[in-house]
């Protein structure tokens, strides 16, 4: 069994990397992007944080599969084409990039007004209140929320098979219908369990990191 | 004259909260706004401060217009005028608001280096001789939730200090500390204010006031019911005390 196992790695292999490809992307692009969206939605220009507010209705409440065939098959009927990869990271991103802005939002909404209030009557500007008084607060709020997402975004990428790429589960199911067997499945699991405990650990490092303060 | 507040008047959802409130602070001079809660000591204040704006009225700090009434509308500063005020006004609020991501150090000298534009090491320099004289200097790599209430407010204090304010407010100074602890903060203000700093203290803790304050304004429902010299302020509230007393 462990020979069988053996020649299922190299297709594993490849499949995880298109998982963390996809993985890495959208979190180094969503996150950002997410500040923004929190940012935009809390604004109080009622035209803005209203169009914000269906963006994030639209994203959340519709599948991120439905999404993404959207983006690929869809927006092409209007003239807009993406290659494979490309769609599924907008997708990705859009998606995600709204979670993390309700998060986002919630961890700036439950800062103390007094912390905005001293920073006004020391004289700060608006921007280096969000930056150097705000922001740092509203991470560590978020951090759990985070790691929550995170993990949630490493099985989603599963979805990417929708529009034909090749990832990790789908390398798992090819060679498990070729050889009738579930082992693959079954390392497939494994593999994301791992990945999970790597992310697991690696938020309590940040969390710890962050608990320097109350 | 530091600080110069004329006919200042807000109402808040159809309730007047300030009523025509004028007075005036000198140079050296700590001046102590008493009145139970809910008489506008604290709206007063954040009036002030720019914090709230009132719907009618003039405030000067330092020469400098924060407001004024024109034509029977308020202007307030433009923005340019407010950073030029607030550096002439530190405001230490009840609960301190420090920064809890900051150690004591970082909390003091934020905005002096984004504000006043000092280098790091000069601000460093600046806070280092604040937390000395406030008996702080073994404290300033701590956090807040390490301090007690009272370093807290010290250290609220030198950061507001560290900007060189001429007008310095404190809202209700006493209200977290223990008895010991007020001497000592009465012992800061006294300094400040022989160092020609203008200070302007909510409270309604009478004793505190007398013991710091060279004036003290009283405030009863948004209106100023009595200002007077320290001396004549309390002299006459004891016989008005024995009176009712006696009365009764």
């Amino acid at each position: 069994m462990l020979r069988y196992i053996y020649t299922l790695l190299p297709s594993m292999a490849d499949g995880l990397a298109v998982t963390l490809e996809v993985f890495i992307l959208t979190l180094v692009l969503s996150i950002p992007l997410g500040i923004v969206v929190s940012m935009l939605r809390i604004i109080r220009i009622k035209l803005i944080s209203r169009i914000t507010e269906l963006y994030i209705w639209v994203m959340r409440g519709t599948p991120l599969m439905l999404q993404i065939v959207f983006i690929f098959f869809g927006l092409p009927v209007i003239g807009i084409t993406f290659d494979r990869f490309a769609a599924v990271i907008i997708a990705f991103v859009l998606n995600y990039a709204a979670y993390f802005g309700e998060i986002f939002r919630g961890g700036i909404e439950s800062i103390d007004k007094g912390q905005y209030e001293a920073a006004k009557v020391l004289g700060l500007s608006s921007y280096r209140t969000f930056t150097r008084i705000i922001l740092p607060q509203m991470f560590k709020i978020v951090l759990p929320s985070i790691a929550n997402e995170v993990i949630t975004l490493v099985k989603d990428t599963s979805l990417v098979y929708v529009v034909g790429i090749g990832e990790l589960l789908r390398a798992g199911k090819t060679a498990s219908n070729r050889d009738a067997s579930l082992i693959p499945l079954a390392l497939v699991g494994v593999v994301y369990l791992l990945l999970t405990a790597v992310f697991t650990v690696v938020f309590n490092k940040i969390e710890k990191r962050y608990s320097y303060y109350e | 004259m530091m600080l110069k507040v004329d006919k200042l008047s807000k109402s808040f959802g159809g309730k007047r909260i300030l009523q025509d409130i004028s007075f005036q602070m000198e140079k050296g001079e700590v001046l102590a706004i008493l009145g139970p809660s809910g008489a506008g000591k604290t709206t007063l204040l954040r009036c002030i401060n720019g914090l709230e704006k009132s719907d009618n009225g003039t405030i000067v700090i330092d020469n400098m217009y924060l407001c004024k009434d024109y034509k029977n509308k308020i202007i307030y500063a433009s923005p340019k005028d407010m950073r030029a005020i607030r550096r002439k006004i530190g405001m230490v609020f009840q609960n301190y608001n420090l920064f809890p991501h900051m150690s004591v150090m970082e909390n003091i000298i934020e905005a002096p280096v984004s504000v006043l534009g000092l280098t790091r090491d000069e601000a460093i320099k600046r806070a280092h001789s604040l937390l000395k004289s406030m008996g702080l200097e073994n404290k300033k790599d701590f956090y807040p939730f390490q301090l007690s209430g009272g370093q807290k407010q010290r250290v609220a204090i030198a950061r507001a200090l560290c900007l060189n304010p001429k007008v310095l407010c404190l809202d209700e100074p006493t209200s977290a500390l223990d008895p010991e602890l007020r001497e000592g903060i009465a012992n800061i203000i006294g300094k400040l204010a022989d160092k020609g700093m203008g200070i302007l203290i909510i409270t309604h803790d009478m004793d505190f006031a007398k013991r710091v304050a060279t004036r003290v304004i009283s405030m009863k429902e948004g209106r100023i019911v009595k200002e007077a010299e320290k001396e004549d302020f309390f002299s006459e509230f004891e016989d008005n005390r024995v009176r009712r007393f006696m009365i009764l």
